[in-house]
């Protein structure tokens, strides 16, 4: 592999859950010291920052406003705005600005505190408006409710069942529960998970991601800053169909996820059988059992059984979202797909304690945003 | 002053989509065609997803549908919905080949099912007339 790709030099998550007394753009400080200070670096070093967006600082030129709070005045700032897939874009883009020359280190942060600084059910309406305001939001549609209708389609043609969907939660669970910073740790059974409340039908409560308080930056780096194991990004790739769901492929099957895998495989030269670990976005049961499926790490109807025999387990064939993912560990807006970056490094640098992939080298990360519509992969490998 | 979330949402029509909304409130749900591929395009708008050619006239929709998939609602995006719930939405593939969301009404959300013929129908709703489905 060529010494030119772009390296991730540091990382930092805060906790997630509800953090009383936080703000938004204090959760974005907290992590852009935290990352600059993991690379060894300060944030006088920073020469790109890459904000996205956020529900309680709702103003569209954050990434100059999170600039402002800093005290830095970067020579390149912008704001990315995909959804879930936001965090993966972040760095994708950053990868671009740092082999091009144009930067040295692009900071890339995302946060958001849409649990404690939204009034109950604040943040489920707000969701509800990514629907197409004139011909689903008058219906009464939600993000889960979208979801619901995707993986009732599925379920009736690839044979998933909501059994399976539930050995997702509690494997994500799992994992969560080693890892300090995740908001949901109390053990969670089968039982739990199908006993638990319908939400949109075939879809129950632990089906669905958490609102939380939560931020994550990542530092994009030209080259290594000698601090920690030297990860790059070796490969990345992004493919949007569609935005709303009544414009999504006919199928319900061909969705972007197949695509952007692809392009990051090609430009990495892996397939799925090198990857060591994957942190695949998992804002409902579904939307992981999809993404597995259409990017090739298990043949289509064949994820449920795989999950339901530990594929996805510390020591299962492809450990997926050892963090806990944003059913477990957290979902705070954008920072929700960038945790699943943040956890990819330390697993690569051996930082992830008692949830580490032994000699964990490659890692797959994945992200969707709107009703899987904007679709980003990346590979990242460490460097011996 | 009423709170916004307490009032089931309208469409709110703009240039491309005025024509369509004005026909469902004649209760009539139509199409336009592409003056250049003839692709039926939805949603309403002046360019093609096809081809990028210009759309012509609009033409009236048969009405006839089938599910092609559906969720049961339980958790309303707010209170005026929460009215409703559980309430079925579902994706409509109507005759002419686009696909609609639409509530799933005059049946009981269990009876829904994947593949089941539907028509339109229309429902009421402030000034204006939303495209619905039925069992047919």
């Amino acid at each position: 592999m060529g010494t030119s790709k772009a390296v991730i030099t540091g990382v930092a998550n805060t906790a997630c859950g509800k953090l009383e007394g936080s703000t938004c753009l204090g959760l974005h400080a907290q992590v852009a010291r935290g990352a600059v200070a993991d690379a060894g670096l300060d944030l006088g070093d920073v020469d790109g920052l890459l904000c996205a967006y956020s529900f309680t600082e709702p103003h569209p030129m954050l990434a100059s406003v999170v600039a402002e709070y800093l005290g830095i005045q970067p020579a390149y700032s912008a704001c990315v705005s995909a959804g879930g897939a936001t965090g993966g874009l972040q760095v994708m883009t950053a990868k671009a600005l740092v082999e091009s020359g144009m930067c040295r280190h692009v900071l890339c942060l995302t946060g958001d505190n849409r649990l404690s600084g939204m009034a109950p059910g604040a943040a489920v309406a707000a969701l509800a408006q990514f629907g197409h305001g004139q011909f689903e939001v008058p219906y009464g549609i939600t993000i889960p409710a979208a979801y619901a209708m995707v993986a009732r389609r599925y379920m009736h043609d690839t044979g998933l069942t909501a059994s399976d969907l539930a050995h997702i939660a509690v494997t994500t669970r799992n994992h969560a529960r080693r890892h300090p910073d995740a908001q949901m740790r109390k053990p969670l059974s089968h039982d739990d998970v199908m006993g638990s409340r319908v939400i949109a039908d075939p879809l129950r409560l632990f089906d669905c991601a958490l609102i939380s308080d939560g931020a994550a930056g990542i530092l994009v780096s030209a080259a290594p800053t000698g601090h920690g194991a030297e990860v790059r990004i070796v490969g990345a790739g992004q493919k949007n169909t569609h935005e709303h769901l009544i414009s999504a492929p006919r199928d319900m099957q061909s969705f972007g996820c197949k695509f952007s895998a692809r392009d990051a495989f090609a430009e990495a030269g892996m397939t799925t059988a090198d990857i060591d670990v994957a942190e695949i976005y998992d804002s409902f049961t579904i939307t992981l059992a999809i993404e597995l499926e259409s990017i090739g790490f298990f043949p289509k109807g064949a994820v449920g059984e795989a999950v339901s025999d530990g594929a996805l387990d510390l020591g299962g064939s492809l450990p997926c979202n050892t963090h806990g993912g944003l059913l477990s560990f957290g979902h705070s807006g954008a920072a929700g797909g960038a945790f699943h970056v943040v956890e990819a490094v330390r697993q690569l640098r051996g930082e992830a304690d008692e949830r580490q992939v032994p000699d964990a080298a490659r890692a797959f990360v994945h992200g969707d945003g709107g009703v899987l519509s904007a679709h980003v992969s990346l590979i990242l490998e460490r460097q011996s | 002053m009423t709170d916004p979330a307490n009032v089931l949402p309208l469409p709110t029509p703009n240039a491309e989509s005025q024509a369509f909304w004005d026909a469902c409130t004649d209760g009539r749900l139509t199409f336009a065609r592409c003056t250049a591929c003839d692709a039926v395009q939805f949603p309403p708008q002046k360019s093609c997803t096809a081809c990028g050619g210009e759309t012509g006239e609009a033409s009236e929709a048969s009405g006839q549908g089938t599910v092609f998939t559906f969720t049961i609602n339980h958790r309303a995006p707010g209170p005026a919905f929460a009215e409703r719930a559980p309430y079925v939405i579902a994706l409509i593939d109507l005759a002419e080949g686009p696909r609609l969301m639409m509530n799933v009404i005059n049946c009981a959300p269990e009876d829904v099912t994947i593949g089941m013929p539907v028509r339109i129908c229309f429902e009421p709703r402030g000034d204006m007339a939303l495209p619905q489905a039925e069992p047919a």
